[in-house]
């Protein structure tokens, strides 16, 4: 998608909330749904099942009014984290501008962490895209559990955080966390801005 | 009153109270006269009004290249008085129509005054039936203006009516802060926030205010705390209901003051630059081929204004070429390549082919004038005709006709009025050709295919001036293209004149449409000289060969037959030339034995022939004496 438009002066920026079932990534757009004034809302658009989980993509448009001149959008989506949607979380991926990786802290979630960032890393290959290329931030969620049930963020850094990309420890239900991933993800994204791409380069682009 | 250059669109603060006045008044200035005409702005006052007119005024003079004034109500019912006094209401009418766009300012004054509301309903009935733009403001509403006439009502209510509001919290914070900005001064935190929750019912209280919390501050030397402030504002802002700020959540806050930043810090500057300009000219109906390649580029140009200033020059160029072209060929209108400065060259090559094809016809020799034609009686009515003619092209003789034997001044006379119409109207303008080279003309343009470009030329002619018609008969062809520019120039107001050996009902082989064509004006004859105007003639060409005749020179000269102009020019020709071949003086005695070839001896005999065939001018050629005169050798002898 294209990320600055000058001829309309508009900033879009596409940010996938990404990782494995029931880790948090519609708490987080749930969370900053709240924080947004009501003159800045969009209308967030969740299709849940009955028991609240996500059936296919959550979407909050993000205006954040006119900067620098520019128009700047920001829009949120989340994927559905069961490994059955592996077709939806590979379209909503696509044309994204940065990924928050929303893990599960707790400890007996640690499979499910590193299969659904392999997965995240599966689908960029397949559309073409180097996800050393891409923006991304992970962010370690459900920090305010009981010590004993979760991995620490050290922890959690040494297995998922191979790349040495941002990261957060966070609490998406009470807010800690959830704007400093959004803000480092908005950050990233806005510097490849300097670069002119207005895309993640493909893979053969990236490896020279 | 005049536009102030520092009101422009970009420092308009634009808020909800305002966005529907600056949003039209963006739109008359993009568009001048095309969309909201008139647009009528209604506040109370200090809310922008002006501020917004100039924008529109600065924006169309600078961008738009588009003349606009602003004048209040009372500057304009002023001019109207003086005009009425003198009783110039249409010169004052005539230089309001020379404005783009018309700005007028305060027009809640008009109540009453019909007489003023006759004169400016009458100005905006013009300007707008010529697609000229018209902005007015007043503090009221148009329906509380009181005892308005009805049509000047109707009409300005029959393009926009936008109202602008006060100014809301946001909007007043937005402009605190650029107004700060403007002036470099900073307090501290929460202090404009407190001036921003106070309502201000108007942007100048609202200046005003910060006005005096800048000087407190500079002054009393002590940075203001924001409980400080309605204590230094005093009354004005007691009195003021307070605007509880909208709650915006703190991480929220400081997330988009983070991304604004992060925008700033990234959004490459020239790029927005550029995608301006390349706005700017799209709507101008220009591609920006050049200048979209240099915004898709990761490199920012050497220099951005040296880029858009070359771009500025190739438009420029590009729409002197069009214009240029345009007047050679209208069919060239609207070509893709006067949009395109990417395609300058081929616009180039297009003007190139246009001038080569389109040069103008022959116009008149500048030799033939009408000072140096003899009148006499043989050829009176012909030089009236063409005095009036050059007097009043396509007057009263249109086409005329003239007609004659061989050598009787008809070409003479036909350039002299072709030179009588340039000088009136560009000698490029005046096609004068001889029928041959008409023909001719049109052979090759038929030959190349360019026998459109080839009439074009002649119906693009002020007048066309066509001698030796005779030449067009049984050329059906010609006749045909004849007929078509003859109508053509004709139905255009443009002269013809034609001349010819015969008059046109003795012309063989011409259409019957021609024909009474050529007699539709006025068909006149020139004959060959009479005594008077012969005595005139070869007084004139003896003077001109350096010999002053005797009235018994002319007494006899005059008394021979002669058939026309040119036969006068070549006896005088021919007694001169003899006499300087003799080497003896031009006396009357000279003359008769010269035009008496009887009484001529052989010497004589020589020197006549000498005198008729330029070989024989140059002495160098002839060997007088010859041994055997019935053999005689010519021989170069150089």
């Amino acid at each position: 998608m294209s990320l600055v438009n000058y001829a309309t002066r508009e900033i879009t920026c596409k940010i996938v909330y990404y990782g494995p079932g029931r880790s948090g990534k519609t708490t987080n757009l749930h969370y900053i749904y709240g924080q947004v004034p009501e003159d800045r809302k969009g209308k967030m658009v969740s299709l849940a099942t009955q028991t609240d989980r996500t059936l296919f993509f959550d979407f909050l448009p993000l205006d954040l009014g006119t900067i620098s001149g520019f128009t700047t959008k920001f829009q949120l989506y989340t994927v559905p984290g069961q490994v059955y949607y592996a077709t939806t979380r590979k379209l909503v991926l696509q044309g994204a501008d940065g990924v928050v990786f929303v893990a599960d802290s707790q400890a007996h979630q640690l499979e499910e962490n590193i299969e659904s960032l392999q997965d995240l890393h599966a689908n960029l290959a397949d559309q073409g895209i180097d996800a050393r290329a891409m923006p991304i931030v992970l962010q370690y969620n459900k920090q305010d559990l009981p010590r004993e049930l979760i991995l620490g963020s050290q922890m959690l850094s040494e297995s998922l955080n191979f790349r040495d990309v941002p990261e957060f420890a966070a609490d998406a239900l009470h807010g800690p966390g959830v704007f400093e991933s959004l803000r480092s993800i908005a950050e990233l994204v806005l510097k490849r801005l300097s670069g002119g791409a207005s895309a993640p380069p493909p893979m053969a682009a990236a490896a020279r | 009153m005049h536009i102030d250059s520092k009101l422009r669109f970009d420092n308009f603060v634009v808020g909800s109270a305002n966005r529907l006045a600056a949003a039209a008044a963006r739109a008359v200035a993009e568009a001048p006269g095309a969309v909201y005409n008139p647009l009528f702005v209604y506040s109370g006052s200090g809310l922008g009004k002006t501020h917004l007119m100039s924008a529109i005024g600065n924006f169309v003079v600078q961008r738009k290249g588009r003349s606009a004034v602003l004048v209040s109500l009372d500057e304009l019912v002023d001019e109207l008085h003086e005009a009425m006094a003198a009783g110039t209401t249409d010169h004052l009418l005539q230089r309001y129509m020379q404005v783009g766009v018309l700005l007028i300012d305060d027009v809640q004054f008009l109540t009453g005054q019909r007489e003023t509301q006759t004169e400016l309903l009458r100005i905006f009935n013009a300007l707008q039936a010529d697609g000229r733009q018209i902005v007015i403001t007043s503090d009221r509403p148009l329906s509380d203006i009181a005892d308005v006439d009805e049509r000047l009502i109707t009409r300005l209510a029959g393009g926009l009516i936008v109202d602008i509001g006060a100014p809301d919290y946001e909007t007043r914070m937005a402009i605190l802060n650029a107004t700060c900005q403007e002036r470099g001064v900073k307090f501290r935190p929460g202090v404009v926030e407190e001036l921003g929750r106070i309502e201000f019912e108007n942007v100048r209280e609202l200046q005003g205010a910060l006005h005096r919390l800048i000087a407190h501050q500079t002054l009393g030397g002590e940075m203001l705390t924001p409980d400080m402030v309605v204590a230094v504002l005093g009354e004005i802002a007691e009195k003021r209901p307070r605007a509880t700020p909208p709650r915006v959540s703190g991480e929220f806050a400081s997330f988009l003051t983070e991304i604004a930043s992060a925008v700033a810090q990234h959004v490459e500057q020239w790029k927005t630059r550029l995608s301006e300009a390349i706005d700017y000219w799209n709507g101008e109906g220009y591609q920006t081929g050049m200048l979209t390649r240099v915004l898709q580029g990761a490199v920012a140009p050497k220099s951005l204004e040296a880029l858009l200033r070359e771009f500025e020059g190739s438009v420029t160029r590009l729409r002197d070429v069009e214009r240029q072209v345009v007047r050679l060929d209208a069919a060239l209108a609207k070509h893709d390549a006067f949009r395109d400065p990417d395609r300058t060259d081929e616009a180039e090559q297009l003007l190139e082919r246009a001038l080569r094809l389109s040069s103008p016809p022959p116009g008149p020799s500048a030799a033939f004038t009408r000072a140096g034609f003899e009148v006499g009686g043989s050829n009176q009515l012909a030089v009236r005709a063409a005095d009036a003619i050059v007097a009043v092209p396509a007057g009263r003789y249109n086409p005329l006709f003239i007609h004659g034997p061989s050598g009787v001044g008809k070409t003479h006379l036909l350039n002299a009025i072709g030179n009588g119409l340039a000088s009136e109207c560009g000698s490029g303008a005046v096609a004068c050709v001889p029928a041959q080279l008409f023909v001719d003309e049109l052979i090759s343009a038929l030959q190349e295919g360019n026998v459109e470009r080839w009439r074009q030329r002649y119906r693009n002619a002020a007048a066309l001036l066509l001698d030796d018609v005779q030449f067009v008969a049984e050329k059906e062809r010609t006749q045909e293209e004849l007929f078509h520019v003859f109508n053509a120039l004709y139905a255009d107001g443009k002269q013809l004149v034609l001349a010819s050996d015969r008059p046109p009902r003795e012309l063989s082989g011409l259409e019957e449409r021609l024909r009474s064509r050529f007699e539709g004006g006025l068909v006149v004859s020139m004959q060959s000289p009479d005594r008077p105007l012969r005595e005139r003639l070869f007084a004139r060409y003896l003077r001109d060969l350096g010999i002053e005749p005797t009235a018994e020179m002319l007494g006899f000269l005059s008394e021979r037959q002669v058939a026309s102009v040119r036969e006068i020019i070549g006896i005088a020709n021919r007694i001169v030339a003899s006499a300087e071949v003799a080497a003896v003086p031009v006396t009357i005695g000279f003359i008769r034995a010269e035009l008496e070839p009887d009484d001529a001896d052989p010497a004589r005999a020589v020197a006549f022939r000498a005198a008729t065939d330029p070989f024989f001018l140059d002495r160098e050629k002839v060997v007088w004496q010859w041994a055997d005169p019935g053999a005689r050798l010519i021989e170069e002898l150089r």
